[in-house]
């Protein structure tokens, strides 16, 4: 009959009505300044620099070769490379940003830094409280407001940093690997450079292997 | 000296208001001249009507987005003040100190008249409603056609928005709201015509007078709503009048996933906090309306509740459907453009028109004499009404049967 779908309509409204009174489990609302939800692992709103170690100085992994640079839609980031090198992770000397900044007011999320970073150095935080009363300097983080530890990566995503973890740590292993038998090999080669001393032919010089890698 | 009879007549005239007594505001016209004496007594009406609809205005306001809130499992406005209650205060303060902005092409004029073409006729309509035994503004022999005469010029005070703006959306909007209004103003006469047949007059006063009997011992009021063509005139008349207030289901007008804010849309500020406030006093009148013709006004619905003051009966009311519009809102979907103007054309005329020939019957057959022939009148009325309802209503929504739908050109 006309009209019984909006009766039913009103009772259910009405149960909604009486029911939010009655059983607060159905309201869905976080009165957000004083109640907050931890954030979802899978959030990202803004990136950071990681940094290992307790330095974040000497342990930021970024290596300014600025292809995040230039492949960030907006254009948000901006950085200017060192005179110097320092050692990364594996120990082999990279130079490192020694401006690093990305304007709050201007990255759109889109995460496209963190995916062609080859170096894992960069990835998005879920820290969404970004306001600022400052809107000129306050809103351009520099690369000291950037820079968070590992250990805090690992706090808000967990897994996609054991993943990472994994990943640096293998490449690590492998870098290690070659050069022990870059090393052994340089050893052999000396060895035998050493037996056939009496041959006129010279030995290579052993301070031009290759750094490893 | 005549300082103290100034405050004596005040306080007079407040306790013989508050007590229900007549001629409230003759002492303290005395002090004045006789000459002044108009001007001011037209003051003392007309300030508490503004007053008090502004107070239930702001309470409505916030009523309705707490109401709204639970119906969806939302808190509502809990920031300002103990439970929100500051809320329209804050809301007030913000529409008085915005910006306000006429569109460089508007036609500056008429954007200007319009919140103020608006405003008048919905303060005028509160003239002709009985708010209390003795609270009348004024006792108009036909204060219905008063009513349904200022009611029906609000139109024009919201085309003249949608056309000053110069912005299509608030056009659209005009239209649709010109459309909707003249569609729903028929069955919102007719369906309060019947009452007028019934009680043979165009007074609100004498309608009211002439619901105040008891039946039953007292507890069954004589209200006009509890015969069946009372009954479906009442929720016609409901329904009408949520299309005239252009309220959801039929806030088409200003459909805001479609036009923006319809005839709004251009305004800003004091002139949009005033289009607001007109719209909700179009929903105070015509819900004052609605309780004068067919919920007995200012009666007690029981006989010995009648001692309680007659105003606190008519807003207790007032308030009661203002509440039932909130939850229909909070309901029912907005309607598309053309089921509106079928449901006014198809379905709520025929309906309205059928009731007057109901009510006739209701009143020819007042002289039945024969046992149980009360209850035989209400059944033949409700079956008259309830019959082409039913009716009706299989054939309009019937006719179309649902189907897959298929689409030829984009599979
Ligand atoms: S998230 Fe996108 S917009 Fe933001 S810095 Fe990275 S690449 Fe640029
Ligand atoms: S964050 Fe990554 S991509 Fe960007 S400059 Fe540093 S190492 Fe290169």
């Amino acid at each position: 009959m006309l009209g019984e779908g909006i009766i039913k309509g009103m009772v259910e409204t009405a149960r909604n009505f009486v029911g939010s009174y009655s059983d607060p489990e159905r309201l869905t609302t976080v009165e957000y300044p004083e109640d907050k939800i931890p954030a979802k692992e899978n959030a990202r709103n803004f990136p950071f620099l990681v940094y290992d170690g307790d330095d974040a100085a000497r342990g930021l992994r970024c290596v300014a070769c600025q292809i995040c640079e230039k492949e960030c839609p907006p254009k948000c980031i901006y950085i200017v490379k060192s005179k110097d090198k320092k050692p990364d992770y594996i120990g082999k000397p990279q130079f490192y940003p020694a401006v690093f900044d990305i304007d709050v007011s201007v990255c759109m999320s889109c995460q496209i830094c963190v995916e062609v970073c080859p170096f894992e150095a960069i990835k998005m935080d879920t820290e969404f409280e970004l306001s600022n009363p400052d809107r000129f300097g306050g809103l351009l983080q520099d690369k000291h407001r950037l820079a968070k530890s590992n250990e805090y990566y690992h706090k808000i995503h967990e897994t996609e940093a054991a993943e990472v973890d994994a990943r640096l740590a293998a490449e690590k292993a492998k870098a290690e690997a070659k050069a022990r038998a870059d090393a052994e090999a340089k050893a052999a080669a000396a060895a035998k450079a050493a037996t056939a001393a009496a041959t006129p032919k010279p030995a290579p010089n052993p301070t031009t292997v290759a750094p490893a890698k | 000296m005549i300082i103290g009879e100034f405050f004596r007549g005040l306080f007079l005239m407040i306790w013989r208001v508050a007590t229900d007594q007549p001629e409230a505001k003759a002492d303290l016209l005395a002090v004045f001249p006789p000459s002044a004496r108009p001007v001011i007594s037209a003051v003392l009406t007309v300030s508490p009507i503004i007053g008090i609809f502004a107070t239930l205005f702001a309470l409505t306001t916030l009523l309705e987005r707490k109401g709204l809130g639970r119906i969806q499992n939302r808190l509502g406005p809990n920031r300002v003040g103990p439970f929100g209650i500051l809320q329209p205060v804050a809301d007030g303060l913000k529409m008085l100190t915005k910006e306000d902005i006429i569109p460089r092409s508007a036609d500056a004029l008429v954007h200007f008249l319009a919140p103020v073409v608006l405003a008048v006729p919905t303060i005028l309509a509160f003239a002709v409603l009985p708010y209390g035994r003795n609270l009348v503004p004024v006792d108009m022999d036909a204060g219905i056609l008063f009513f349904f005469a200022v009611g029906a010029s609000t139109e024009l005070a919201i085309f003249m928005a949608g056309w000053s703006s110069r912005n299509k959306y608030s056009l659209l909007g005009a239209m649709r709201a010109i459309a909707q209004m003249i569609s729903y103003e028929i069955p919102l006469i007719i369906s309060s015509v019947s009452v007028i047949m019934i009680a043979g007059s165009l007074s609100p006063v004498e309608i009211i007078a002439q619901q105040g009997r008891y039946l039953a011992g007292g507890f069954v009021p004589h209200w006009f709503v509890l015969t069946p063509w009372g009954l479906a005139g009442f929720i016609m008349f409901l329904i009408a009048s949520l299309a005239e207030s252009n309220r959801s289901p039929f806030d088409i007008p200003e459909a805001e996933s479609e036009l923006i804010a319809g005839h709004l849309t251009e305004y800003s500020g004091f002139k949009y906090a005033l289009f607001f406030m007109a719209e909700y006093f179009g929903m105070f009148a015509v819900s004052g309306l609605a309780v004068t013709l067919f919920l007995g006004g200012w009666h007690a619905p029981f006989e010995f509740l009648e001692i309680v003051p007659s105003y606190v009966w008519f807003f207790a009311k007032l308030m009661g459907l203002v509440c039932l519009f909130i939850w229909v809102r909070g309901t029912v979907p907005r309607l598309r453009v053309d089921q509106l103007l079928n449901f006014a054309w198809k379905f709520m005329l025929p309906l309205s028109l059928l009731n007057l020939v109901v009510a006739a019957v209701w009143h020819f057959t007042a002289a039945w004499e024969f046992p149980g022939a009360g209850l035989g009148r209400w059944l033949l009325g409700a079956v008259m009404i309830g019959v082409p309802y039913v009716w009706l209503g299989r054939a309009l929504s019937g006719s179309k049967k649902i189907t897959q739908r298929t689409y030829r050109f984009a599979d």
